[in-house]
């Protein structure tokens, strides 16, 4: 398998989670995953989108870029917003915790991400935005 | 979504399809609620069988219902999760407030 990449915009409305997870599947699908490894990777994607709309942008309209390298066995997915940021990335990580409990968010999203990907980094700058970088491999080395 | 409720234990059953996720949440929340205020079961069941995909906006839209459930003192129960659900509620400990009931196997 040759390494290949590719690069999706999108608006921050919550139609597009759906919509994004499965195009990042869709390209992961090129690595031959097991079912397992896609409902990961569409589940970590999942959780990246949504804390773009509803963190990042507080559910005002902004952009989000999502962008996908293949190298080798491994699936690395870049999630961007150019929304608030976070002031507190540790504080935000603890599982349960949430800025938003009238929204009946769980606080997990952060949590899932890191259990069902092999890494996952957070960068964040306020008032500029929130960069998620996450990493898997797929597959079984042969 | 479908919902069925039996007056002789006065329990209803909230059968969720297709994806839960933060979009499909909304309106998830708000028939729910609209069906535990109509009903007020003694018991709500939440049945996953024909859930396709759920990230943890599952987790807050259950524990959102759930303390609707608790204010009109009914208790709440899940069942029929599928492997990766089983897994995403496992990480948050739900099924301590909301336990699983487990089918038998055919």
């Amino acid at each position: 398998m040759s390494d290949n990449e590719m690069k999706l915009e999108i608006k921050s409305k919550s139609s597009n989670e759906a919509f994004a997870r499965v195009v990042v599947a869709a390209f992961a699908s090129q690595l031959d995953p097991t079912i397992e490894e896609l409902a990961d990777i569409k589940t970590a994607v999942s959780e990246a989108v949504t804390n773009c709309i509803i963190h990042g942008y507080d559910g005002k309209e902004g952009t989000i870029h999502i962008h996908c390298r293949l190298e080798g066995r491994e699936l690395e997915i870049e999630i961007i917003d150019y929304g608030k940021g976070i002031e507190n990335i540790e504080i935000a990580k603890q599982p349960l915790y949430t800025s938003k409990p009238d929204l009946d968010r769980s606080g997990m999203g952060f949590t899932i991400m890191e259990s069902f990907m092999d890494e996952m980094k957070v960068e964040s700058i306020v008032g500029v935005g929130t960069k998620i970088k996450m990493r898997k491999e797929i597959g079984e080395a042969v | 979504m479908i919902c069925e409720y039996t007056k002789d234990n006065r329990e209803l059953t909230i059968k969720f399809s297709g994806e839960i996720d933060h979009h499909t949440c909304d309106v998830i929340k708000v028939k729910s609620d609209y069906e535990i205020q109509k009903y007020m079961p003694k018991k709500v069941v939440f049945d996953f069988k024909d859930v396709k995909f759920m990230d943890s906006s599952g987790i807050g839209m259950l524990i959102g219902r759930y303390k609707q459930i608790l204010r009109i003192g009914g208790q709440a129960e899940m069942v029929h999760t599928s492997k990766d659900i089983k897994r995403i509620f496992e990480m948050s400990g739900i099924f301590k407030i909301i336990p699983l009931r487990e089918e038998a196997s055919l």
